[in-house]
């Protein structure tokens, strides 16, 4: 059955991203005062939502592996690691693409920006462990590392916060509220991102499990051979 | 295997089926043995056999990818970890420091605060206890002997050696060994890694030989016909 | 809890005995620590004016790159003949010896932040326009978040490749709101613009919330392969 769903959600996917492009260049109406450039909202907060979402699912799976050594907890962390820094990479391009014609500036302090920033800068030391530590122990340092990043969100977010109130500065995306139209192409592009990353991470997690029991059975094979040690 | 080697004495130390891989490298293919208390064993073999392998996982300090280690009657190696003793090549001392002082140091991990008992182990060891020489200093037979005792301190029941006879002067070596015929004779079980089984001839009581991740035999005399 | 208590100290009192005894490491940091300074202020040349604003931040900064070198060394000694498992196999709790690690790279940190403080103040002119001792309580809790979780990522980055590499890369991102925190405060209280209390708050709830993860979590670490 999950064979069959994976090019249905191919599908999905490609069907909801094509209809929220048209929406987000087309559908949606113009905004009052940035123009036509704002519409790389459409892109920049849904990308956004999603790699909190699959940061929140990696820091889950760690914990999961933490209390049960779970192969699959870990294979599940290591793939949304990767997916969520993509979107976030997303994020910190659009944030200054948006930023630079509309208020004449490449960043600001701006609190959704920075804590993406951190969070991009913490999720990439993260995928950087995993990249140096011995393969032994690598799923349990970077589940220790994952736990640590998590706890480190609301103190990131809240000294951004009170830092900004410090030195007040543009906020990027204005924070007002939001025309419900706009709102709604917003979540469409959202739902397209997630079936994206569904799509991405689930064939990464089965490429992830297939390496891994490839190497054990590679494992298990020099086991029985009898006497044939490097 | 020579089975009518143990006794009918309980054994405290029973492996069954250890296997433990690196990666794609099996260092113990699936050890299964069963060790007596009151003697001294010496495990032999190439290098890349498994020995410190075994050793290691003996005493806690590699989990096994499958199978079991009982020692004392619990698989909890944590919870009897005062009833064991570590000795490897590294001296696992602090250069910086005198044997006294480290030895008091290491005391302090086992809940003893004895200078009295720290000193006599030094003695026991033979070197002396007032020598202020830091323990970098040492020539390589002191600093096993030294590290032998940080491994007897707290006293315990099992003791594991890694190649404790590794680059040390031949006295140093007799001294050890004797020192270790004693400890046997007082009731400890040893482990003894060597890549110089000669230098236990007359001591061990029994040889475990392995090759490629197992124990292929064990022989009471290092120079034996194989067994039928 | 007595035995953690009395192992902490008796291994703390090892390490400032063995640090004190060769003294290496201290005048090599000392020195380094000077270096940093000296070449800060070639970079910034401010007016007495705008350094009160910016010196939070280089201070600060300064103290990071000097905390980052002491911090690689924090398992020097334990590693050259594989103390490690000495520790591994008795049954000292390991808590014991990651509070012993974090208190001794505390005091040499601040040791070497007491050194470079009067030199930044001749070279940049300083003078506090807040309340001074409020500077000791951020300076305390800052470099505690810093050490805490440096003296625990030192640890992990044992068991990796390019390991003096990976303790900054580890370090630099989760401290984040701790350095902005303790740069913030330190430029309320020079500036005297604005109260820092905030940011001491934070600091603190940074140091709570750390310093358990790092209690709870260094056994796994520290008995890892």
């Amino acid at each position: 059955m999950l064979r069959r769903a994976f090019p249905i959600l191919g599908v999905l996917t490609a069907a909801l991203l094509s209809y929220g492009l048209y929406e987000a260049l087309i559908g949606a109406p113009i905004e009052q005062s940035m123009g036509e450039v704002q519409r790389i909202f459409y892109y920049h907060a849904p990308s956004a939502w999603t790699a909190f979402l699959l940061f929140t699912v990696n820091f889950v799976a760690s914990v999961v592996y933490l209390i049960r050594r779970s192969i699959k907890a870990d294979i599940l962390a290591l793939v949304t690691a990767e997916v969520g820094v993509v979107f976030c990479t997303v994020v910190l391009v659009t944030g200054p693409l948006w930023a630079r014609p509309v208020w004449g500036i490449w960043w600001t302090w701006d609190i959704r920006l920075t804590s993406t920033l951190v969070l991009w800068l913490i999720y990439v030391s993260y995928l950087m462990l995993r990249r140096f530590s011995s393969s032994g122990q690598t799923p349990l340092m970077a589940a220790v590392l994952a736990v640590f990043g998590a706890l480190d969100v609301p103190l990131v977010y809240f000294s951004i916060w009170f830092f900004r109130t410090q030195h007040p500065q543009p906020v990027i995306g204005g924070g007002g509220s939001i025309d419900p139209k706009m709102l709604q192409v917003a979540l469409i592009n959202w739902a397209a991102f997630l079936c994206f990353a569904g799509l991405v991470c689930w064939s990464r997690y089965r490429l992830e499990l297939l390496q891994r029991e490839v190497e054990e059975t590679e494992a298990l094979e020099a086991l029985l051979d009898s006497g044939g040690a490097p | 295997m020579n089975q009518s080697l143990h006794a009918a004495a309980n054994p405290i130390i029973v492996i069954h089926d250890l296997v433990k891989q690196f990666g794609r490298f099996a260092a113990l293919r699936g050890v299964s043995a069963e060790f007596v208390a009151g003697r001294l064993y010496a495990i032999v073999g190439e290098n890349g056999a498994g020995k410190t392998t075994l050793l290691r996982s003996l005493a806690g300090l590699t989990q096994p990818t499958r199978g079991s280690i009982s020692m004392l009657g619990t698989t909890d190696l944590r919870s009897v970890c005062r009833q064991l003793g570590y000795m490897a090549h590294p001296s696992l001392l602090y250069d910086e420091m005198g044997g006294m002082e480290n030895l008091r140091y290491f005391a302090r991990l086992y809940e003893i605060q004895d200078d009295e008992r720290c000193a006599r182990t030094i003695s026991a060891v033979g070197l002396d206890p007032t020598l202020i020489r830091p323990v970098g200093q040492y020539s390589q037979g002191m600093r096993q002997r030294m590290s032998l005792a940080r491994a007897l301190i707290h006293d315990p029941k099992v003791l594991l050696l890694d190649e404790p006879f590794s680059n040390v002067d031949a006295r140093s070596a007799r001294q050890m060994t004797y020192l270790l015929t004693q400890l046997r004779d007082a009731g400890k079980t040893i482990f003894v890694v060597t890549h110089q089984a000669s230098q236990l001839e007359h001591a061990a009581d029994e040889f475990v030989h392995m090759e490629a991740g197992v124990i292929v035999r064990r022989t009471r005399e290092w120079m034996t016909a194989e067994a039928p | 809890m007595s035995a953690l208590a009395t192992l902490t100290r008796a291994s703390l009192s090892k390490d400032l005995r063995l640090e004190w005894r060769s003294k290496d490491a201290i005048n090599s940091m000392l020195f380094f620590a000077l270096l940093v300074v000296v070449i800060f202020s070639f970079s910034f040349d401010p007016t007495a004016e705008e350094s009160r604003r910016i010196a939070g931040g280089l201070v600060w900064v300064a103290f990071l790159f000097a905390a980052v070198v002491a911090l690689n060394q924090t398992w020097a000694r334990e590693l050259r003949n594989q103390v490690l498992d000495a520790y591994r196999v008795s049954p000292a709790p390991a808590n014991a010896l990651f509070l012993a690690k974090a208190l001794g790279n505390f005091i040499f940190v601040i040791a070497l932040e007491a050194f470079m403080t009067p030199l930044f103040i001749v070279f940049y002119n300083l003078r506090a326009l807040g309340a001074a001792y409020q500077l000791l309580i951020v300076s305390a809790l800052g470099t505690w978040a810093l050490v805490v979780n440096g003296t625990f990522f030192a640890a992990m980055s044992l068991r990796t490749r390019s390991r003096e590499i990976m303790l900054p890369l580890l370090l630099f991102p989760i401290s984040i709101p701790a350095l902005l925190a303790t740069v913030e405060g330190t430029t309320a209280i020079l500036t005297g613009d604005y109260s820092p209390k905030f940011w001491i708050v934070l600091l603190a709830a940074y140091n709570v919330v750390f310093t358990t993860a790092c209690l709870l979590l260094f056994d796994k670490v520290l008995n890892a392969e």
